[in-house]
């Protein structure tokens, strides 16, 4: 494993010339490619398939939305942090308006939490579906995609009926929700964890012990504990290196302390384990909102928030457990009702730093392996 | 004019090959013949792929143009054939031009020697395998000219890549061969063949496919060369040179409509190519299932029915499925363009129940039936497999089926001479 500090920035100009008197080859992955998963541009500097080392360009979807913030009362900006990790939108919205109750000093009601939670866990399973199907077919096995684009859906149905967004659902609101849960909402929600469960295991019938895949992930892309926590790397890429650290065990927000679930980690740090984690992160999510559902209080969904909102002077940073990692909010309030500035902690552009790190010395087919199990949202990167 | 109906006339109720009876205007149908057959038979797998893949992966496929989408093929060389055509500024232009042709024609020319039947091939060339393998190779040049001329790193790659991996499984997929050729000389003359009708002919004379002689030798070779030719046809698992998600396409990147038409032509032709030499080689080519288990006036009219109730029974799904058409106006086209096409299948059906017909196409059927089961897993594994990474690719052509192949070939040679073998020591201690 390289260390990060001696790695030497690219010298892309120059390609030097290797024993065979054969250039190098610096190519542009992105940014319109088709497994960069957006609009990421990675420039790699190749010697015949062996990566030498490589660099990200990003910014292309940038829309400056920290900038937004400034000119939006806290109120208005809430839907835009569902533009940033577009596949896990309502974890963003539970991130920022955790950070902004915080500020006010408020706590959504118990029931809001459960449902939150609730809506949160199955927007994991959602993401973690995403990347499992794109991941898959980075690698080449196109059918999976197609299993978890279905059980996805009824995913988004569930977020449709209670909110009547799919996508970017706009479904906190801060100091609690403003819709209550629909009639039949308790029982959409068990029916899927029943009927995900199966396919969960199907997944994992087409991949787990496939050869194939097993040749592509395993020991592609390691990357240690010490590495990743010099890197800030968060999440299930942090836990598959044996890294312990779930923000939702670690420091408990809305309610997770009141459930019972596992923080599964892996060992080597590779591709395999860091899909064996999130294979496992759906399962343990289904425990948790199996237990929301259950045990779902009665009672307000909304706090006692004022209409214009101007919290106190000062600061806060607020962080959860998205399904790509820590995910923070950092507020500073100067006492009016626009905030005065709002930085993003997104844990995709916090990952994608360690792609040089997995790649160097592998194979231009791991840089697509490694750029599908980072799972990187580039609306997040670039925000 | 008498000459030529002479010439036309005397070949029929020949039982040698237009080519080896050395009839020209017979060589020259059958190869239109071919070329047609071959066509429709990619046209048709282009639906079929599109179709059967979709169906693995849970959804419907084609829907809109015309019945289920059975005009979506045509449409889409329609589209190919309309694009504009680009040569990028900086490619090689001459041999950007060429490069697609190299593939399509060695694609194309191997099938002079694919036995479709006992003389339902262009010609029957005593070195008829060797041939296929040495022009199917061929279109390696092709693509390595057009990763080439393409001047542009993706290609590139990809064309490096193919050739690097169509070069190493060519040795195994020979080395299997030559087994199966062995197998081919276990007759009281002691004469192998490398004619294709000829190993056919041997399966037919020992009353076995070769696949299950000598068991398990046959089976193992059946798979590496199983292995070897998806690797071949880089198709997937091994479809690395074209690898959408790394290399965008591979050595087409740079060309559209009609020359990009004319690589995927070669691909699938390529593909029936390679499936023909496996179906000949250890699946009796041509020769009905069973033919000396099941003999008898009886058993050969029962099997001789079977192409035409295979037509009858497509035929009937389409009808099935012009029944399960949505009653409405809009569909009308359509639920009539289905039920003419069952029509003309159910059609063909019948006239091949006819016994002049029935006589003739059992053999192209047979070998028809075979060849497409090949194409069945051809978009299985498509279906079901991830894609190997290069140096995997390569561990398993040189590491796995190159040893293998060379222990298999040994193994049978000493099997298939082990009556002499064993004669021979006892000479010695005797």
């Amino acid at each position: 494993m390289t260390d990060p500090k001696t790695l030497s920035p690219l010298d892309l100009d120059t390609p030097d010339q290797t024993f065979l008197d054969a250039n190098e080859l610096v190519i542009n992955m992105g940014p319109q490619h088709p497994a960069t998963h957006g609009v990421l541009r990675v420039i790699l500097r190749l010697d015949g398939e062996k990566v030498l080392g490589l660099e990200c360009v990003i910014g292309y979807l940038h829309r400056g939305v920290e900038k937004i913030a400034e000119n939006r009362t806290y109120t208005m900006f809430n839907p835009y942090v569902d533009r940033m990790d577009y596949v896990a939108a309502v974890s963003n919205a539970l991130g920022y308006c955790e950070a902004v109750e915080k500020l006010l000093s408020v706590e959504a009601p118990p029931r809001a939490q459960y449902i939150r939670v609730i809506l949160t866990e199955l927007n994991r399973i959602a993401s973690h579906q995403l990347w499992l199907g794109t991941h898959a077919l980075d690698i080449g096995a196109i059918t999976p995609l197609f299993y978890t684009f279905r059980d996805r859906e009824e995913i988004l149905k569930i977020f449709e009926k209670y909110c009547g967004a799919r996508l970017t659902t706009h479904a906190f609101r801060i100091g609690g929700l403003q819709y209550e849960a629909y009639d039949g909402f308790e029982k959409d929600v068990t029916a899927f964890c029943a009927f995900v469960k199966p396919k969960i295991d199907e997944y994992e019938e087409l991949l787990t012990t496939n050869r194939i895949w097993l040749e592509r992930t395993k020991g592609v892309g390691v990357i240690s504990g010490k590495d990743c926590i010099a890197l800030g790397v968060t999440g299930p890429v942090l836990r598959a290196s044996g890294v312990q650290w779930d923000i939702r065990k670690a420091q408990p927000y809305a309610n997770y302390k009141n459930f019972d679930f596992k923080v599964p980690t892996g060992e080597h740090g590779d591709t395999y384990d860091r899909y064996i984690v999130r294979m496992i992160e759906m399962r343990q999510s289904l425990r948790i909102i199996e237990q929301a559902v259950e045990g779902i209080p009665e009672g307000p969904i909304m706090a006692k928030v004022p209409k214009v909102m101007k919290p106190p002077v000062g600061e806060v940073y607020h962080s959860i457990e998205a399904p790509k990692g820590e995910l923070g909010y950092f507020i500073v309030s100067d006492g009016s009702t626009q905030p005065y500035r709002v930085r993003v902690r997104p844990p995709s552009f916090v990952n994608l730093q360690a792609l040089d790190v997995m790649c160097r010395g592998q194979l231009v087919a791991d840089v697509i392996a490694v750029i599908g199990t980072l799972d990187i949202v580039l609306g997040e990167v670039d925000r | 004019m008498n000459d030529f109906v002479q010439y036309v006339s005397s070949y029929l109720g020949s039982d040698k090959t237009p080519g080896a009876a050395g009839n020209f205007f017979w060589a020259t149908v059958y190869v239109l013949l071919v070329f047609v057959g071959l066509s429709v038979a990619v046209i048709a797998m282009n639906w079929l792929e599109r179709k059967i893949l979709a169906h693995m992966q849970i959804r419907l496929g084609p829907m809109r143009v015309g019945p289920h989408g059975l005009l979506q093929p045509i449409a889409d060389a329609l589209k190919l054939l309309l694009k504009e055509d680009i040569i990028p500024d900086g490619a090689d232009k001459i041999v950007f031009w060429i490069a697609p042709f190299i593939v399509v024609l060695a694609a194309f020319s191997v099938f002079v020697v694919v036995p479709f039947g006992q003389t339902h091939a262009i010609t029957d060339m005593n070195i008829g395998i060797l041939f296929m393998l040495g022009v199917s190779s061929l279109s390696v040049l092709g693509i390595v000219t057009a990763g080439w001329a393409s001047n542009s790193h993706y290609p590139l790659i990809g064309a490096l890549r193919s050739s690097a991996q169509m070069v190493s499984y060519e040795v195994a997929m020979g080395l299997a061969v030559v087994s199966a050729i062995l197998m081919t000389s276990l007759n009281a003359a002691n004469t192998g063949t490398l004619s294709m009708i000829g190993i056919v002919e041997a399966q037919k004379q020992q009353e076995i496919w070769f696949l299950f002689k000598f068991f398990p030798l046959g089976i193992i070779a059946f798979t590496i060369f199983a292995i070897a030719m998806v690797a071949e046809t880089n198709r997937a698992p091994f479809d690395l040179p074209e690898a959408e998600s790394e290399l965008t396409a591979g050595f087409h990147t740079e060309y559209s409509g009609f020359r990009w038409s004319l690589f995927f032509l070669a691909e699938y032709s390529a593909m029936i190519a390679v499936s023909s030499i496996a179906v000949t080689l250890w699946l009796g080519g041509w020769l009905r299932p069973f033919p000396n288990a099941l003999q008898g006036s009886t058993w050969d009219l029962a099997f001789s029915l079977i192409p035409g109730l295979t037509f009858l029974f497509l035929g009937a799904i389409c009808f099935y499925n012009t029944a399960r058409m949505p009653k409405h106006p809009l569909f009308r086209i359509q639920t009539i363009g289905l039920a003419g096409f069952g029509a003309v299948l159910a059609l063909i059906g019948l006239v091949m129940f006819l016994q002049p017909v029935r006589d003739r196409v059992g053999d192209i059927f047979w070998f028809s039936a075979k060849v497409a089961g090949f194409m069945y897993l051809y978009i299985w594994y498509r279906g079901t497999f991830p894609r190997y990474r290069f140096d995997q690719l390569m561990k398993v052509g040189w590491k796995v089926l190159l040893p293998t192949g060379l222990a298999l070939l040994i193994l049978t040679a000493i099997v298939g001479m082990r009556t002499e073998l064993v004669a021979q020591v006892r000479e010695v201690f005797r």
